[in-house]
């Protein structure tokens, strides 16, 4: 199968070269990107940006393997990221994020990102998204919710009882 | 009753204020910048020429600025490190990957006053000789990234950034930089490694000094948003005058963050020690919750010492005869500054206040830290990289009541194998200074909740 970029997006690549003296600054914004049109990072979008940017595909892997935002598998339509750090688990965080396992039938102890079997939901622990002043935070998709109520995260978690 | 002093923070919460370029030059905005630019050179007594941008730096280096990033490190005096002879291009990069616990004060100037940011960055790019420079901001921020890239483009379309800034012949091109979630970008050689499309592995330090070899090897500017943002207000009010404001060590202005267990967590701009602790906690924040008391006060960001309720500390004061006397103040007595911190044990780091009451325990706490830097740690040094991950996990084992008796001391003597300047980085001393301050002043907490334990049964082998 071949990798192909859509035009408009191949456009806003190349303007994104335009602002680095270096053509591998751009690779992380590259993946976003990519990542942002196709949901994930696969070994052939890794491929290509590394054939863009000059570079051996590995040091593309190695900046997906670091970077926690960028994923190789899809998540949920609606990716909710609940803040774990300490202003936010005193407000009740760990409450909310159990919460939200629960109404979407997922394991709130298992580590690192869980999708719902349908692929509506992702629900993730992150660690501090910088408004601890308005604990518990949380994010959906690319949308900040702040000071946020069980009453607001069991709307969110039911089907249709939300849109971003 | 303490009182906030906006500086930074004038407009942005004001009923109507909003982000765009027609609101911000309604409030004055750029004037400094066009003064600035149009500063004319003039010979100094011994015949030199001092110019528009000399004159800058003076300021800066006059006002005392320090950096608001997390090391405190004078803004002017890093200036002035930038070798501007050696022919490569200089670069300056604001730091806004916000990442440090409790901290939550650039998010807020980036969405609701984009080109304040703006205005102090080109004055610093000014200064400096800058020709490109960047804006590093988290990955999180995805519509604050969308916001300064609007705000960027106004400004091009005003002349206040591109080819010849107002006329003055001077060029900048700023651009946004996005990370993708990872805590140690924040650190400045990291973020330069990760500006440059690479792991952000902080670089070691000498030789790697950014302002030395930075960005693609070249002198660069880290600075972070606030300071950016001090910078114009220096400028507006020149260096002597901004001196005069906050205390002789640490002057301007600061936005401290306030959260955990107060009534009404927020931020708070304030004269630097002229305001306390207490004031903070008590006046700003609302205080603590019905029936609560105080049991700790992290003051700095979660890397910073925590502060046990009740600690009394002992600050040198100059009286005006000159006499140094030394009086003894209470943890809510602090005038909230670098040089008071300092001398109890702690710092301001990225003035984050995060506050504990009794209800919270000192052991979970702890842990939650602790998982954090677990997660966080990039990986290059060993002591970092294990025993980050060793102390959260003797931590979640302490709270899950399969703890040890020793664990307290075994928590401390692997803090003790990290900090100390054994690392790359200053992560490692970030993960290590909690955990240091939190056993030795909690001894009692860690102690019991490893005695309660249940012994743990040996397992035996499976035939
Ligand atoms: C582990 C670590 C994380 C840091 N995170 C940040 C950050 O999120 N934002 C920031 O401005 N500075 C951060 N810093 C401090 C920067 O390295 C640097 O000192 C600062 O950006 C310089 O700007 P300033 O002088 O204006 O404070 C961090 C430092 C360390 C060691
Ligand atoms: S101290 Fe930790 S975070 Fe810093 S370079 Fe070493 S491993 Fe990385
Ligand atoms: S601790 Fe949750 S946003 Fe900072």
């Amino acid at each position: 199968m071949t990798f192909t970029v859509p035009a408009q997006l191949e456009t806003e690549l190349d303007e994104l070269l335009t602002h680095y003296p270096e053509k591998r600054s751009a690779a992380v914004m590259f993946l976003h990107a990519l990542q942002d049109h196709f949901g994930f990072i696969t070994p052939e979008a890794m491929e290509w940006t590394a054939a863009r940017l000059g570079l051996q595909p590995i040091s593309v892997l190695e900046l997906v393997t670091f970077y926690p935002m960028f994923r190789q598998q899809p998540v949920g339509k609606l990716h909710f990221k609940i803040c774990r750090t300490l202003s936010c688990a005193l407000a009740g965080s760990y409450r909310l994020h159990q919460l939200f396992c629960e109404k979407l039938g997922l394991d709130c102890h298992q580590p690192g990102p869980q999708t719902t079997p349908d692929g509506r939901c992702t629900v993730e622990f992150v660690e501090c998204l910088a408004a601890c002043g308005a604990a518990p935070v949380l994010m959906c998709n690319d949308r900040f919710y702040e000071k946020v109520t069980e009453a607001m995260a069991e709307k969110m978690a039911a089907e249709h009882g939300f849109e971003p | 009753m303490a009182q906030e002093f906006r500086l930074i923070l004038k407009h942005l919460d004001q009923p109507g204020y909003t982000p765009d370029l027609e609101c911000y030059l309604r409030h004055g905005g750029y004037e400094v910048l066009k003064k600035a630019v149009s500063l004319a050179p003039v010979s100094s007594s011994d015949g030199r020429t001092i110019t528009g941008q000399d004159k800058i730096r003076q300021e800066v280096k006059l006002s005392g600025l320090r950096g608001r990033g997390g090391a405190g490190f004078p803004c002017g005096v890093k200036w002035g490190f930038i070798d501007h002879k050696s022919g490569k291009p200089i670069y300056l990069i604001g730091n806004a990957d916000e990442s440090e616990p409790g901290t939550f004060k650039d998010r807020q100037i980036i969405h609701k006053d984009p080109h304040q940011l703006l205005e102090g960055m080109i004055l610093a790019g000014y200064a400096n000789q800058v020709q490109l420079a960047y804006i590093y901001i988290r990955g999180e921020f995805m519509e604050g990234a969308r916001l300064l890239n609007r705000a960027l483009a106004e400004a091009r379309s005003n002349h206040f950034l591109g080819k010849n800034i107002l006329g003055s012949g001077y060029d900048l091109e700023i651009y946004v930089h996005r990370g993708a979630g990872a805590y140690i970008c924040g650190e400045e050689t990291g973020l330069i490694e990760s500006l440059e499309g690479k792991r952000a592995y902080p670089r070691i330090k000498p030789p790697y000094f950014p302002a030395v070899l930075g960005l693609y090897q070249c002198p660069t500017i880290v600075n972070n948003v606030e300071t950016l943002c001090a910078v114009k207000h220096v400028m507006a009010m020149g260096g002597a005058e901004y001196a005069k404001l906050g205390s002789p060590n640490d002057p301007g202005t600061r936005i401290v963050c306030v959260s955990g267990q107060v009534k009404n967590p927020g931020y708070f701009e304030i004269e630097i020690g002229k305001v306390t602790l207490g004031e903070l906690i008590n006046d700003l924040a609302g205080g603590l919750r019905e029936k609560r008391k105080l049991k700790a006060v992290i003051p700095g960001g979660s890397s910073a010492k925590v502060l046990k309720a009740g600690e009394k500390f002992k600050l040198k004061h100059r009286q005006a005869d000159g006499k140094e006397v030394v009086r003894e103040v209470d943890l809510l007595d602090l005038p909230y500054d670098a040089e008071s911190l300092a001398a109890a044990g702690s710092m301001c780091g990225s003035g984050a206040v995060v506050v504990l009451d009794d209800s919270a325990d000192v052991v979970e706490v702890l842990a939650n830290i602790s998982e954090f830097y677990a997660h966080e740690s990039c990986g290059q040094c060993t002591p970092c990289r294990e025993g980050s991950l060793w102390m959260s996990k003797i931590l979640q084992r302490l709270n899950s009541g399969r703890g040890r008796p020793q664990d307290a001391s075994e928590l401390v003597r692997i803090a003790g194998q990290i900090s100390g300047g054994k690392t790359i980085c200053a992560f490692g001393e970030a993960c290590a200074w909690p955990v240091e301050s939190f056993v030795a002043k909690f001894k009692n907490d860690f102690e019991a909740k490893g005695a309660a334990a249940e012994p743990e049964e040996p397992e035996p082998l499976k035939p």
